[in-house]
């Protein structure tokens, strides 16, 4: 199926299912209202917005250096760093790593990457034993669903579609509806996992170079857990997550749960520096981190793209856009949705395969005031919207660029130009429309469905200006 | 393998950003260069970190003379713990002197392979000491070590955590000049803020999902 009809297929699809609907749009006025607690001075909010951009652009700046530093630092505190310029690579690295532990059971902290580069069926597919620790995850793994969100996986499901899946997987446990007793039920099936397992992989939310130290960012503790109680952990993270330093570390995270979440800070901030060191007595005794590039440094080629690279996932876009709130996550169909997904997907995959996510749009602008790395968002769907169609983008890097022009389209804006172009032509198309209003369509498709058609006026404006005058001029 | 490496540094070098002067030069410097009558004193620390633990059900006691060694004593046995588990420390070694029989008290003292699962199956509460905190997000700083490792804090389904008053910072920016922590680069560095907590259905909030259910933190005064 042609990519517009396939989307246009699941956002029907998504229209019509009230109950994620409605499960999706009150968490996420919930979530915009904390927020918004968190910020209660706009004066200061731009102030911080501005510094946690700086900080971001200074990093991506320096990448390479930063990149080459941080693998320095990391192997130098016993660390091992791998590259992988695809999700194949990437995939194929975990697994070897993995191999030659003879690792087969893994438990597994929430990694938007991972899911990116589907790492979970490239591994299952190969008899490893893979386990989502974090309770949306979780519960979206027992589904066999995508995350419809980047921070809160499983908000589309609610607590009696929540009960019910448990209940289905674990019958011996009596069925409840009770969120306090459906996370007492996953606390106790996770936790004989984690004391089990050979291996842990997590994502990271910052890499610092200046002292070889991955943050993650949590409040379960499964994060935790499975870059702790295992004997192997692998890290795997794209490439824009490194920071200069350690002193950056603060004003993002901040800036990060507050975005996230509305929370002043997470309960557990995680920085790992190196494995187990002789004398300790537990956590990983070998840690790996994969650098993951899958697109992004042919993103960073474009002075104007790269500030897709920017973003700390924080998921602030998505909780704000009013596109997302009506169609929920799976109908983008992508692991990224909402604004942040229809920039980076395009640019990950292809327009040519998701091009068509940059018309679910109205470009209101408030994922751009919402984020807190003041990503333009609204400017950069507009910019991948022009270049779907390839109007100037001639020796832009983003794979399909131009792949959706149409002969139609295209010669409808020619005419269009001609017309506005042409004062003769202006005037003659002005006279027919004034004329002949009355064999306007009444029905033109979507766009009529819910919309009346407007009708040309029986006089131009020219001709009203000509009549009456400008009154202040 | 390594062609990915120089493949990807090549792509990142060949297009060279020049950031404008303020991006360039930037730093949080001016968020945390507060003027210095806008710093709080002991007190006011005390109470915005005691204030924001509170507000994550973070169970907080203000302990005068350190007291911390009798409130536990009197306190474990009575919320019906069996097993606690001290660090191979001095802290540690008070713990073990000054407690009644009725309580089984490990040290962590052996390679965790040794006995992972008694660790994950049998403690109930697991009592470390802390770096400090950081008043503004009201948030523990640990760095596990040799004699109190990793997973104390996180294993057992309660963490008592003993904290210096004088130890408190205003914010965590401070605590990394503070503690000097990036020449001292530890293993493993936490800020712990609560107990382990999830919203993942509905948002509803819902505590002791795979870390600790109940964190008790005893502030102590001690020179």
């Amino acid at each position: 199926m042609h990519q517009t009809e396939a989307f246009q297929h699941r956002i029907n699809k998504a229209l019509n299912n009230q109950q994620v609907r409605q499960n999706i749009r009150s968490v996420m006025s919930s979530l915009m209202l904390k927020r918004a607690n968190q910020f209660p001075d706009s004066e200061k909010l731009e102030l911080q917005r501005t510094q946690a951009q700086e900080i971001r652009q200074r990093a991506l700046a320096n990448q390479a250096d930063l990149l080459e530093q941080l693998e320095q630092k990391l192997t130098d505190n016993g660390i091992e760093v791998h590259w992988a310029e695809t999700a194949q690579q990437a995939n194929e690295i975990i697994y070897s790593i993995l191999k030659s532990a003879n690792a087969t059971s893994v438990v597994k902290g929430k990694s938007m990457v991972s899911e990116e580069i589907g790492l979970n069926q490239y591994l299952e597919s190969r008899q490893i034993d893979i386990l989502e620790s974090d309770l949306g995850e979780f519960i979206i793994q027992l589904a066999h669903e995508p995350p419809s969100h980047i921070v809160v996986p499983a908000i589309h499901k609610n607590r009696k579609e929540v009960a019910e899946l448990f209940h289905q997987h674990f019958p011996e446990l009596s069925y409840t509806e009770d969120v306090d007793e459906l996370t007492l039920m996953a606390r106790k099936i996770l936790r004989q996992k984690f004391e089990q397992a050979d291996a842990g992989i997590s994502g990271v939310n910052f890499a610092v170079a200046e002292t070889g130290t991955l943050c993650l960012v949590e409040n379960e503790g499964n994060g935790r857990l499975s870059t702790t109680a295992p004997d192997l952990h692998i890290a795997v993270t794209g490439i824009e997550k490194v920071v200069e330093k350690l002193s950056d570390v603060p004003h993002l995270l901040n800036m990060l749960t507050k975005s996230a979440t509305g929370q002043p800070i997470t309960t557990y901030f995680n920085m790992i520096s190196k494995p187990r060191q002789p004398g300790e007595k537990d956590g990983p005794r070998a840690v790996h981190l994969v650098l993951v590039d899958n697109g992004r440094s042919r993103i960073r080629l474009d002075n104007e793209l790269l500030d897709t690279l920017r973003c700390i996932r924080c998921g602030s876009c998505i909780n704000h856009c009013p596109v997302y709130v009506q169609l929920g996550g799976h109908a983008y169909g992508t692991t990224y949705p909402g604004p942040i997904g229809s920039v980076l997907e395009p640019q990950l995959s292809g327009i040519d395969k998701l091009g068509t996510l940059t018309s679910a749009c109205s470009l209101c602008g408030a994922c751009g005031e919402a984020c807190p790395v003041k990503i333009p968002l609204p400017k950069l769907i507009n910019r991948l919207r022009a270049e779907s169609v390839n109007a100037t983008y001639h020796d832009s890097k983003t794979p399909g660029t131009g792949s959706m022009r149409s002969f139609s389209q295209t010669l409808a804006w020619k005419c269009w130009q001609f017309i506005y172009a042409t004062p003769f032509a202006y005037r003659l198309f002005s006279w027919v429309a004034t004329r002949f209003s009355f064999l306007t369509p009444n029905h033109l498709g979507g766009w009529t469905k819910y919309r009346t058609l407007p009708k040309p006026a029986r006089k131009t404006l020219s001709q009203l200006v000509k009549q009456e005058g400008f009154a202040n001029e | 393998m390594n062609d990915a490496r120089a493949n990807i540094l090549r792509r990142l070098r060949s297009n060279n950003i020049t950031l404008e002067n303020d991006a360039a030069h930037s730093s949080t410097a001016s968020l945390a260069n507060r003027p210095i009558d806008s710093y709080w004193n002991k007190q006011q620390q005390i109470e915005h970190l005691t204030q924001n633990m509170q507000a994550v059900r973070t169970e907080v006691h203000h302990l005068s003379n350190g007291d911390w060694l009798d409130w536990l004593k009197r306190e474990l046995p009575v919320r019906g713990f069996k097993q606690v588990l001290v660090g191979d420390n001095e802290t540690g070694n008070r713990v073990i002197q000054s407690m009644e029989d009725s309580l089984k008290i490990s040290r962590y003292d052996r390679q965790i392979e040794n006995w992972k699962s008694e660790l994950f199956q049998d403690v109930d509460v697991g009592i470390t000491t802390t770096l400090g905190a950081v008043a503004e997000t009201g948030s523990l700083i640990l760095w596990p070590d040799k004699a109190e490792p990793r997973l104390m804090s996180l294993v057992p389904p309660v963490h008592v955590a003993l904290l210096n008053a004088n130890h408190i910072v205003d914010t965590f920016s401070e605590a990394i000049t503070k503690l000097n922590w990036v020449d001292k680069t530890p293993t493993n560095a936490l800020l712990i803020s609560g107990p382990s907590k999830t919203s993942d259905i509905e948002q509803t909030l819902a505590f002791g999902i795979h870390g600790p259910r109940q964190l008790i933190v005893l502030i102590f005064d001690h020179k």
